[in-house]
């Protein structure tokens, strides 16, 4: 059976402090000028290692490379994807640039893999706009270059940002699809689980006897908040404005509380023991999602004694 | 079971943005004092442990895979461990357990956390398509579970703030602390925004950069060293569900069952009276009192009244977090290490202004996910 | 405690559930069954999994339920393949702490695009803002190898007819990778029961002779010598052709070693489920001594190589 499914997307801004080497070397390309580091045993790698593979001493010793070199390994790629540098067809190689000894790894824009070859001569196609960043070299391109006239190092770059998209399809349990359905419909529903015979809501395997649920359980839209908080901070990922109640609601029925939004009522009236009814949506609205529940709101009973719930706490 | 000691210790100045290192350069910080405090240097270092809380933090999936040159592991066999917030803990035990199965001699423990490369409260906020959007953020889950402690307990409102002006306090004198607060008080705690009700801002950890490095040895190389080691006289683990049905989070059965396997493997009776000092996970102010009774230093309800009477300060019975504790730094992944390390510090006597004087016996502590996961070492001045 | 032995393996086929509970709860029972335990004479629970493979912080605590944790027990997770957990509970044993353990693996490998996923193993600062995705990746490692005469496209489209690959002239991928020489991505879930030596008591047992690893500088240069003791079949984790010739090489195998053939790329429990397959090899009778071959990270960049045996 097709369980629902949805897609993911994370995204991120990412924030990299650079540090003494590779700030130089970053700030280097900003200048349109490549900085290898020297290690004590001569080498000069390319990117620069910031420690030291032998005395695992910090790499103090930046020295400048040719912004054109040789092909030492490539591959071709016909459909680039997201982020990469180019996004028509174009090579992958890894690259020794002249007075490096080590090579590194960045796109060559050859028009065809037929271009493409051991040993060919690459230089480095300069980005535009500049800002100490890898991506300062836009790719190589066929031919050579010579580095510039040598002048004083600009100031290290401290940080450099990287964007990071990504995506995925989620993909529901047996269980948690059941729920959703019945959801859409305005039922809640719990599974029991064989061996301890809790009821669950939402219905998962059960976490305490690590055993798939059986019995379908309807359970009730009203219930019991067992404990709360009130968030009067805005935070990253956040999606209510706060300030807001989130209590946990235990469900006439159910064995675990679920949490939820408690509103039509003051924060500071909230409190353990307060029964509480769901409120939905317009039917209209509803879909195969939790958001069809809007809230829960103050149902008016008398609370419920502490003993009803404690052991839930 | 063979021996193992803490030979040296080694942690960052942790700070909310160290745009001044790389990854490397803050992992190295760390470890470069803790070779030189364990009196060892590279060559003598056979495997390396990291530990770390999730990748998503800092946007590299294994970041150890890059990092392993700059740790000095090529060429070695190299761990990396995740069990949430109770990492740090998990990376030592993992350590111990390299040196205790007998396959090595020196062992580089190492946690580390750069939040600034990103948002942890984002991180941790993402959620699944068909989940409510309910939201209320890492103050928002474990601020229920006080409310709960303080409900059951009936502890005055005022303990969680007490324990907030102790712990900046300590962290003043804590040169390595992120959070150095000499002059916080119980006013000024309590005048400050209420974030998560009922946990105030002041009550609240950092969010920092910052690493830790242990270095482990067997019995030869801790007899070899010219200084005073940290004898590891037992260590636990412990793991329930996030959520099931009885869960107690106001005092996790898995917190007490780990602390009971520590007490009995460590020939501890009574740890109230045994115990020197602790290093307990507290990344809200409340959580001290909870820990105290979760571990089995007093009984249900008396935590918060140890607090109140100021015996977990500096000076007292059992004084809790002499290091500022998480409160005062909170590099996630290293922050349980920061505990194990000041433990062992404390036994080692080499723990500066805030040395407990004559601490022979020391409790390191972390937890993590929804109070499910816990991780506990003792360590000894003596084996 | 006299060694330590694997007792019981199960994978799961098909499709891996998000959480991966509802495919790991099968997959414990036929372990454990195989193993003739419960879960309950479990002393050390460990698991490898990233969370990247899922795109959610922490998504390895989730699986927890899959144990039936409550009373609590002593577990660990390492954010690696599977086999490292193995050598963490192996190491519990070894060291008196345990005297059962359970490793489990396990990955949603097509939840999202891998190959762009893995781009973020590779160098944060110069690498990984460039987006390389892992087949390109290893392409250019297999060039390397090719150039250096370390194997060749025909090599390559020998393995791919082992693992069941019949058309040597499937299209290029990546050149000089074809469509035969990349493991297919799958979702993934394995587990493995180790015991102490006296815990084993007459059970079906395949012995750890020898388990190392180790891990390199990342790169595209060769791989170190890796020596590994004369074995009857050998069980390696390569997701393509020319990565297991390097380490047939870098093990030095002789031309008598049977391979079991890698046909399915499960990332975080494939390198678990190869030690089980080589360690239902020596259970089974069919080999007196195997190979079982993990690897983690770009390019072969970390290798755990676990030496199994009957004893008679």
């Amino acid at each position: 059976m097709e369980t629902l499914a949805a897609p993911l997307t994370i995204a991120f801004d990412y924030t990299r402090s650079l540090g003494p080497v590779l700030g130089r070397f970053m700030a280097g390309l900003r200048d349109r000028r490549v900085m290898g580091g020297r290690t004590a045993d001569g080498r000069v790698h390319v990117p620069p290692l910031e420690y030291d593979p032998v005395t695992h001493e910090p790499v103090t010793d930046l020295v400048e490379v040719a912004p054109s070199g040789t092909v030492i390994s490539w591959t071709w790629t016909g459909r680039p994807l997201e982020g990469q540098p180019l996004d028509w067809p174009f090579g992958w190689a890894l690259i020794r640039l002249d007075g490096a000894d080590t090579a590194l790894l960045h796109a060559v824009d050859a028009g065809s893999a037929e271009a493409m070859r051991t040993g060919m001569r690459v230089r480095i196609r300069w980005a535009a706009d500049r800002v100490g960043h890898i991506r300062d070299i836009e790719c190589f391109e066929p031919g050579t270059a010579t580095a510039g006239p040598p002048g004083p190092e600009s100031e290290p770059v401290t940080m450099m940002t990287t964007p990071i998209r990504l995506h995925y399809r989620h993909t529901t349990s047996v269980e948690e699809d059941r729920y959703l359905r019945a959801l859409a419909e305005g039922r809640i529903i719990g599974q029991r689980c064989p061996a301890c015979r809790k009821v669950y809501v939402p219905p998962r395997f059960c976490p305490a006897d690590g055993v798939a649920p059986d019995e379908v359980v309807e359970v009730a839209g009203r219930g019991t908040v067992t404990t709360f908080c009130v968030v009067n901070v805005p935070f990253a990922g956040q999606r209510l404005t706060p300030p807001y109640v989130v209590a946990q609601v235990l469900l006439d029925g159910a064995d675990i509380p679920v949490p939820h939004l408690i509103l039509g009522v003051p924060a500071e009236e909230v409190r353990m023991g307060l029964r509480v009814a769901a409120v939905w949506r317009d039917r209209a609205d509803w879909g195969t999602t939790p958001e069809n529940i809007s809230h829960f709101a103050p149902s008016g009973e008398p609370d419920a004694a502490y003993e009803t719930y404690a052991e839930h706490l | 079971m063979r021996r193992a000691a803490v030979l040296g210790t080694g942690q960052t100045d942790h700070r909310s943005r160290r745009t001044d290192v790389s990854m490397a350069g803050l992992c190295r910080e760390a470890i470069d004092r803790a070779l030189a405090d364990a009196g060892t240097d590279w060559s003598q270092i056979d495997a390396v442990v990291l530990g770390k809380a999730p990748d998503l933090f800092e946007g590299v999936m294994m970041p150890e895979l890059f990092l392993a040159q700059s740790l000095g592991a090529v060429g070695k066999p190299l761990l990396r461990v995740h069990t949430a917030g109770s990492v740090g803990g998990a990376t030592a035990i993992v350590a111990t357990s390299l040196i205790r199965a007998g396959v090595h001699r020196r062992v580089l423990a190492v946690a580390f956390e750069k939040q600034s490369e990103s948002n942890a409260m984002w991180a941790l906020s993402i959620q699944p398509p068909f989940s409510a959007p309910i939201t209320a953020g890492a103050g928002g889950y474990f601020a229920p579970h006080i409310r709960s402690y303080i409900r059951r307990s009936g502890a005055p409102p005022h303990v969680g703030a007490l324990v907030a002006v102790k712990d900046r306090r300590n962290g003043a004198l804590n040169p390595h602390a992120h959070l150095r607060q000499p002059d916080i008080t119980l006013e000024s705690v309590q005048a400050s925004p209420m974030l998560w009700d009922p946990i105030r801002y002041d009550e609240t950890c950092p969010s920092s950069d910052g690493a830790c490095a242990v270095v482990i040895g067997d019995a030869a190389a801790a007899s070899s060293s010219d200084r005073q080691v940290a004898w590891i006289k037992a260590t636990a683990m412990r793991t329930e569900p996030t959520f099931y049905s009885g869960k107690d989070h106001v005092d996790p059965r898995a917190g007490a069952a780990a602390a009971a396997a520590l007490w009995d493997l460590a020939g501890i009776k009574n740890p109230l009276d045994e115990v020197d000092v602790a290093e307990l996970y507290v990344p809200f102010s409340w959580f001290e009192p909870m820990w105290l009774e979760n571990v089995g230093f007093v009984g249900p309800g008396q935590g918060w009244k140890l607090v109140e009477a100021g015996e977990t300060r500096i000076g007292g019975t059992l004084p809790v977090n002499p290091s500022g504790g998480v409160l005062c730094s909170n590099p996630i992944g290293a922050s349980g290490l920061l505990r194990f390390a000041e433990a062992a510090m404390q036994v080692m006597g080499r723990a500066g202004e805030h040395q407990v004087a004559g601490a022979s016996t020391a409790l390191g502590h972390a937890y993590g996910g929804g109070s499910q996961f816990f991780s506990m070492w003792v360590v000894g001045r003596t084996p | 405690m006299n060694g330590v032995a694997v007792i019981g393996f199960a994978q799961a086929g098909g499709v891996v559930t998000t959480s991966g509970v509802e495919t790991l709860v099968p997959v414990f029972e036929e372990a454990l069954a195989r193993a003739g335990l419960g879960r309950r004479d479990i002393d050390f629970w460990c698991s490898g999994s990233s969370d990247y493979l899922a795109g959610r912080a922490f998504s390895f605590v989730s699986a927890v339920d899959a144990i039936g944790a409550v009373p609590p027990i002593a577990e660990s997770h390492v954010e690696m393949d599977a086999a490292w957990a193995l050598y963490e509970a192996y190491l519990k044993i070894l060291s008196g702490e345990a005297s059962t353990a359970l490793v489990y693996g396990f990955g949603k490998g097509t939840a999202g695009d891998l190959n762009r996923v893995l781009a973020l193993q590779m160098d944060p600062y110069t690498v990984a803002p460039l987006w390389p995705d892992a087949i390109s990746v290893a392409a250019l490692q297999a060039r390397l190898a090719i150039d250096a005469g370390r194997c060749s496209e025909d090599d390559m489209a020998a393995v791919a007819a082992q693992r069941g690959h019949q058309a040597p002239d499937s299209p290029y991928v990546s050149m000089p990778l074809r469509e035969h020489d990349v493991a297919p991505v799958a979702d993934g879930a394995a587990a493995v029961v180790l015991a102490a030596g006296d815990r084993v008591a007459g059970r079906r047992a395949a012995w750890i002779e020898r388990i190392e690893h180790r891990i390199e500088a990342q790169g595209f240069g060769e791989l170190p010598a890796m020596p590994a003791p004369e074995v009857d079949v050998a069980a390696l984790h390569a997701p393509f052709t020319h990565q297991e010739l390097l380490l047939r090489r870098a093990f030095g195998l002789s031309g008598g070693v049977r391979y079991v053939p890698f046909t399915e790329n499960a990332m975080f429990s494939a390198g678990l489920s190869r030690i089980g397959v080589a360690a239902e090899e020596v259970m089974a009778g069919r080999a007196a001594k195997a190979l079982g071959h993990a690897t983690s990270g770009p390019l072969l960049q970390q290798n755990l190589t676990c030496v199994l045996g009957s004893r008679s």
